[in-house]
């Protein structure tokens, strides 16, 4: 059959790579009556890699989490799962697993109950499930509380279940949606470093949905920082630190002083700089001068805002190189040219 | 023609978790049954009240005719039943309000939450003990003989009994033929459905707006009339809905206690039984929805809907 | 609300409360009095031989049991009906959902004479004969609301992860069915299923519409209201009505404790 005169030409086909990405999205869009949630985006995740996606709320990053785990329908675009067409495979069809905001487990479950639910409905025997259920529980160290209630457990242990619960069935991608959101600084930190430890034990590929840019920089191979349904900026956390490409990211990712080309002394453009590149000692050479505006000890560091010609600049400095600093005192601004990094955007 | 693997943009193929047609299969067979079924039967009704009957067979005639509604309005005795009616469903209303106030309030304000459920359920259990044995249970209080006669004799008030009874229009030959014996039956029946959106319309006032008030220097009478009774005023509007129309469509309790003097509901059970006048039991068993609905847009409007 | 209720508040509620309950009191009571003719308060003496006299009645056993048969038919239906309407309202949303909504509940809130007539002429008109059909009809048209209430109520409390995590974790859409949704949903059924029951075994206006010459309980209970005669049996059958609501009713409160109000929608006549 030939083809009709207004066919587009398509590009020349590139053969598929020798591994298939885990996921893939390709120009993905979703749209809620007049609201674009996720606005074309496109990204690839290798196979074992901790991939993280970072933004503000309602920055679209849960909406892609939960069309690649079959939740929500694309309005157009593709979604690939390990080279395989997603776009008609179920929930209960794919080869992923979720680790949900709230949890999700089921209450009227014991713990073992839980976590052994996805052998249960693929008919897996008693014995064997329950021996699984229960390995699975002793790697996230709660082997003895399999008869409890999801109620009578603490938030930290039900995210330990909820975990478990996502792993026993040995998926290949898991997604997992701002779970440690619920739960206390301290514990935060120590299952940061947990997660990490489990992915990297299993090899497996995690997918990280968060809005917490520590936690994403900590743990993650890769990251993307989503905004307005889009993807800013795509890098390891090294690449989106250290050279962040807009003012969206230099500010979101490490909280960047995003400063006119007139202020630091350059002939266009617009430039980030991180607060600890900034020194305040005493030298009349200083590129700028600024009047002391606000003094936050932080312990190790102080942050120190000062007011430069109509604009607040943050540094952060030693504690002990600002003890003599008030309020209203005139300072000066030190940086070393080579640490601004100039920004695509206006 | 191939398209080579290349992504097309696509309409989404599977609506997650049914949010399109799903809801609509779920509610095919309710809908069946309330909106074909009930509605129609409803429509049927109503169009049966624009039927005649013939004066000589006292067969219906099904042809469009307004006098079925012309009989019932050009009558003076039906006229008076629905005067009788309306009256005292306004009567019931306002007596049900007044005694229910206080108990929502005492129950709104209980802290304990085991002593709350408790009242709760001592409001609802005579709602649910049987609606003929209730109305029941007033012959045997109303009686000549009965818990009433007695308790008066035993305070020295059979006098005021006596007084009562020989009033115009409430009065009669005893509480279970008097109209006023037929008003504490409705108070007694409907009260429930009275307290509860009261209190339910209590427990939304925040603690925080009566203490406001009291700081503000307002005495605790002065919170009250100024705070506490409007605020509830929604749940008094709610409640008022379901004292009025369940009088307004009652047949039972005019047969079992009261005066002789017809009220709707059994104009409607009369006329359609033993009267075999179906255009005219449609009729009239239009007039309670005619009336509710009057009032349902009275009441609206004190946001009666926001609290049911 | 703030501070301790006062006196005279606890004094109302009290009163209020004596109110609603000393009528039911004093029903047990005459279903043991000796006297036979009148209302007499106090009763003169205290006995048991009317039950044995109202036991004895057949036509009193034949319209509990048709009560019974009805009461257990329309709440099955309305457990369907409700249940399948609660799910489809739950979570969605479309146009003229309101109306449904308003359709729902206008079997409770228009009187029972208009429901019991409308069914009445139209059943005429379809040819079915006044039986034990057309009452379980008349009476699953208004026990759907119990159900689905309570059913609703509870769905919305149903975190819609629950749904998706049984579905992530290869639940297929019976098996999340299966495992998660109807043990959610299984005290709330069954609560709404009660209610419905008490609900059904306890009215008489629509059903006399419907019934025909067929005797429920109440219709049965209703007609004795008028003979003299029968005034002992009358007061036994009474005490006998009230226990056989009340029963499912407490039972149905107690299965939604600390979970939902009862959503016993109220019933109407």
């Amino acid at each position: 059959m030939a083809s009709p005169p207004s066919a587009p030409d398509l590009q020349p086909q590139t053969g598929p790579p020798a591994v298939a990405p885990a996921v893939a999205l390709d120009n993905l869009t979703c749209v809620f009556g007049k609201v674009r949630a996720v606005d074309g985006v496109t990204l690839n995740i290798a196979q074992g890699e901790f991939y993280s996606l970072l933004g503000p709320s309602g920055s679209g990053k849960t909406t892609c989490l939960r069309v690649i785990g079959g939740f929500e329908a694309a309005s157009s675009g593709s979604v690939r799962l390990f080279g395989q067409d997603a776009a008609r495979l179920a929930a209960y069809d794919r080869p992923v697993n979720t680790v949900f905001q709230d949890y999700a487990l089921f209450p009227h479950m014991s713990v073992l109950d839980n976590v052994a639910y996805a052998l249960t409905v693929r008919g897996v025997g008693k014995a064997e499930r329950l021996k699984k259920a229960g390995a699975m529980l002793e790697l996230v160290k709660l082997g003895e509380l399999g008869s409890r209630r999801p109620a009578q457990l603490s938030g930290g242990q039900r995210q330990r279940v909820a975990l478990a619960r996502a792993l026993v069935n040995a998926p290949k991608l898991l997604l997992l949606d701002e779970p440690l959101g619920a739960l206390d600084l301290k514990l935060r930190e120590a299952m940061q470093t947990e997660l990490r430890a489990i992915q990297q034990t299993l090899g497996i590929t995690f997918v990280y949905v968060t809005h917490d840019q520590g936690e994403a920089m900590s743990m993650s191979d890769r990251v993307a920082v989503f905004r307005a349904g889009k993807i800013e900026q795509e890098g390891s956390p090294r690449e989106l630190y250290g050279h962040p490409r807009t003012a969206f990211v230099a500010d979101f990712v490490g909280g960047a002083n995003v400063l006119g080309a007139v202020l630091v002394g350059q002939s266009s453009g617009t430039y980030a700089l991180r607060p600890e590149q900034i020194s305040l000692t005493p030298d009349p050479g200083a590129p700028m001068r600024g009047r002391v505006t606000g003094l936050h000890y932080l312990g190790a560091t102080t942050r120190v805002e000062v007011q430069v010609g109509g604009q607040t600049v943050h540094a952060s400095v030693p504690s002990g190189d600002v003890l003599h600093l008030k309020i209203n005192d005139q300072t000066a601004l030190n940086w070393n040219p080579a640490d601004l990094r100039r920004l695509e955007d206006a | 023609m191939t398209t080579q693997g290349r992504a097309v943009p696509q309409k989404a193929a599977r609506p997650s978790f049914g949010k399109r047609y799903w809801p609509l299969l779920l509610l095919a067979a309710p809908l069946l049954w309330l909106g074909v079924l009930y509605l129609g039967s409803l429509l049927g009704l109503l169009g049966y009240s624009f039927y005649g009957v013939d004066d000589f067979t006292g067969q219906v005639v099904p042809q469009f005719t307004l006098s079925t509604f012309r009989q019932l309005v050009s009558t003076p005795s039906n006229i008076d039943v629905i005067a009788r009616t309306t009256l005292m469903a306004a009567a019931v209303t306002l007596a049900c309000a007044v005694i229910a106030f206080p108990l929502a309030l005492y129950v709104a304000r209980l802290t304990d939450p085991r002593k709350k459920a408790l009242w709760v359920l001592l409001i609802t259990l005579p709602l649910w003990a049987s609606y003929l044995v209730r109305v029941y249970a007033w012959r045997l209080i109303l009686a000549q003989e009965g818990v009433i006669s007695w308790a008066a004799a035993k305070l020295h008030l059979t006098g005021v009994l006596d007084g009562l009874l020989s009033l115009p229009v409430i009065g009669g030959t005893s509480l279970a033929n008097s109209y006023f014996g037929m008003f504490l039956v409705f108070v007694y029946v409907w009260l429930p459905y009275m307290i509860l959106p009261i209190q339910a319309a209590l427990e939304r006032v925040p603690t925080s707006v009566t203490q406001a008030s009291a700081d503000l220097g307002a005495r605790p009478a002065q919170t009250f009339w100024r705070i506490t009774l409007p605020l509830a005023l929604p749940g008094v509007a709610a409640g008022s809905i379901f004292t009025f129309s369940l009088t307004l469509g009652d047949y039972i309790i005019p047969g079992v206690v009261g005066a002789p003097g017809y009220f709707i509901g059994q104009m409607v059970y009369t006329q359609q039984g033993a009267a075999g006048n179906l255009p005219l039991a449609a009729a009239f068993s239009i007039v309670p929805i005619v009336i509710v609905g009057l009032y349902l847009a009275f009441v609206r409007r004190l946001g009666a809907f926001d609290a049911l | 609300m703030n501070a301790q209720p006062s006196t005279s508040l606890k004094l109302s509620a009290w009163l209020g409360a004596a109110f609603l309950h000393i009528p039911l009191l004093l029903i047990v009571l005459y279903a043991f009095t000796t006297e036979d003719r009148t209302y007499t308060f106090p009763p003169p003496g205290l006995t048991l031989k009317w039950f044995g006299v109202a036991f004895a009645r057949t036509d009193m056993w034949e319209a509990l049991w048709l009560s019974v048969r009805v009461a257990l038919g329309a709440t099955a239906l309305a457990l369907v009906l409700g249940g399948l309407a609660a799910a489809g309202m739950a979570r969605s949303q479309f146009r003229g959902k309101s109306a449904v909504n308003l359709l729902l509940v206008l079997p409770i809130a228009l009187p029972g004479i208009v429901t019991g007539l409308a069914l009445l002429v139209s059943l005429r008109r379809a040819g079915l004969d006044a039986g034990t059909l057309t009452i379980i009809i008349g009476h699953a048209t208004f026990c759907i609301v119990t159900v689905y209430n309570n059913v609703v109520a509870r769905l919305r409390r149903l975190s819609p992860s629950q749904l998706e995590a049984s579905a992530d974790l290869g639940a297929r859409p019976l098996q999340t069915f299966r495992y998660v949704l109807l043990p959610h949903l299984a005290t709330a059924l069954l609560a709404g299923g009660l209610l419905a029951f008490a609900l059904s075994f306890d009215e008489v206006i629509v059903t006399t519409f419907t019934a025909g010459s067929q005797q429920t309980l109440p219709i049965w209970l209703y007609g004795e209201l008028f003979k003299p005669r029968q005034r002992p049996v009358t007061n036994v059958v009474a005490l006998l009505v009230m226990v056989v609501t009340l029963l499912p009713i407490l039972l149905a409160q107690r299965l939604t404790q600390g979970t939902d109000a009862m959503n016993g929608a109220g019933k109407s006549s």
